[in-house]
């Protein structure tokens, strides 16, 4: 699961609505996976990032490099959409947890796959 | 799918239908791969998104991430969402390019709303239609999935989901709850007059209610006639002679031209049809 993939999660347990997000990430395996740089798509996806939950779980992750805030004019800098690519797309969690902020429920991670499956009382009716 | 005979949704829940066994037989299955390939690129046409403009884009039910590969082909990034685990396994050892998830549609989108800018489902949605466990009520699930595919679209975010209803009462249902959601759009039915080729695409638009496009079908060298609408509406007769004043020179064409229709005789129609006459007359 990348780190662009955890930002945009969020918890439908029931009841928890808006704050469902930001999921708590603690991560046991980690890999970095080289993807191909799209500059445009990486642009586009910056308004969508929420910075502090990104920025907690690169701190989770030990990452390096990690920018603080978006910049001005940010989609004509190539270096600091280079590393947003780094930290958003090439950053894997392998094995690990996420964690709802409301209800303290906790999603479990295996093989890079989150298992989002709720039991019958948690889903919203 | 697999078996001749009754559906695959008949028999039982998609996780335990579509087990190890099964994802392995699916995914070495060339005719499989080809055919859930060729509805994913027809769904991605669909979708109408602008020519390379990369997309992040929604793969629900999507098992090994077959149509995940077509939307990487084509420059988008996708994450996959599937409820079955040797199905996301299979994924996995494919090495695709998009995240997955293990969920269950019916529980509604794990994610933030105004994420995705496109949605897609090869063969999926169906499967909410059978109540598998006792506290399935398949309306409520169709429900949860289609308004939390809502949010979690940006608006005027479009969803195309290829999906294999049983019959039409199962379609209206499925377009029931997607209406109620909030969704406008349409059926796309692909090859309406074959048994096997027949494919049915619903599209969903968020946004404001554009014209769905056309389905295919097998003779596109004639012309299509202008169809005409059916409506349950009937307007009586009364209301529909409204306009026509009795007894006017327009009333009396008017019945002279129906008893003409109706095959009797019927005098000239002259300068003096339906002219007023002296009260003497």
């Amino acid at each position: 699961m990348r780190l662009l993939t955890h930002n945009l999660l969020s918890s439908h347990v029931r009841g928890v609505g808006p704050r469902g997000f930001p999921l708590r990430l603690q991560a046991t395996e980690v890999r970095i996976n080289p993807v191909e740089f799209n500059p445009d798509f990486i642009a586009r996806m910056i308004p969508k990032v929420e910075w502090a939950a990104l920025l907690e779980a690169a701190d989770t992750l030990h990452l390096i490099e990690v920018p603080k805030e978006p910049i001005q004019g940010y989609e004509r800098n190539e270096e600091f959409l280079r590393k947003m690519h780094h930290v958003l797309l090439e950053v894997e969690v392998l094995e690990g947890t996420l964690q709802c902020p409301e209800s303290g429920r906790l999603f479990p991670i295996s093989r890079g796959i989150p298992n989002m499956l709720l039991s019958d009382e948690e889903t919203e009716t | 799918m697999a078996s001749r005979g009754r559906r695959p949704e008949l028999r039982g829940p998609p996780e335990l239908y579509y087990d190890k066994n099964e994802a392995r037989k699916y995914v070495r299955n060339s005719r499989m791969i080809d055919v859930q390939t060729k509805m994913a690129e027809r769904a991605v046409e669909l979708l109408c998104v602008p020519e390379d403009k990369p997309c992040y884009v929604l793969d629900i039910g999507c098992g090994t991430g077959l149509s995940g590969d077509y939307l990487s082909d084509e420059g988008h990034y996708w994450v996959g969402i599937d409820i079955s685990p040797a199905m996301l396994d299979e994924a996995l050892d494919r090495d695709t390019q998009g995240d997955v998830i293990l969920g269950d549609m019916g529980q509604g989108i794990p994610f933030k709303p105004g994420t995705f800018d496109a949605c897609i489902s090869i063969s999926a949605v169906q499967w909410l239609c059978n109540a598998n466990k006792k506290s399935d009520i398949p309306a409520k699930r169709l429900y949860r999935f289609f308004s939390s595919l809502y949010s979690v679209l940006v608006r005027g975010g479009r969803a195309v989901l290829q999906l294999y209803p049983e019959n039409s009462e199962q379609l209206e249902l499925i377009t029931t709850q997607a209406t109620r959601a909030g969704f406008t759009g349409g059926v796309v039915v692909d090859y309406p007059n074959s048994a096997k080729a027949k494919k049915f695409y619903l599209c969903l638009f968020s946004g404001p209610s554009t014209s769905i496009p056309e389905g295919l079908s097998e003779d596109t060298e004639e012309e299509k006639p202008a169809e005409s609408t059916f409506t349950a509406e009937r307007i009586p007769y009364r209301i529909a002679r409204r306009g026509v004043v009795r007894k006017s020179r327009e009333w009396v064409l008017e019945k002279k031209a129906r008893r003409r229709r109706q095959g009797k005789e019927v005098r000239p129609d002259t300068q003096y049809t339906g002219r007023k006459r002296k009260p003497r007359f």
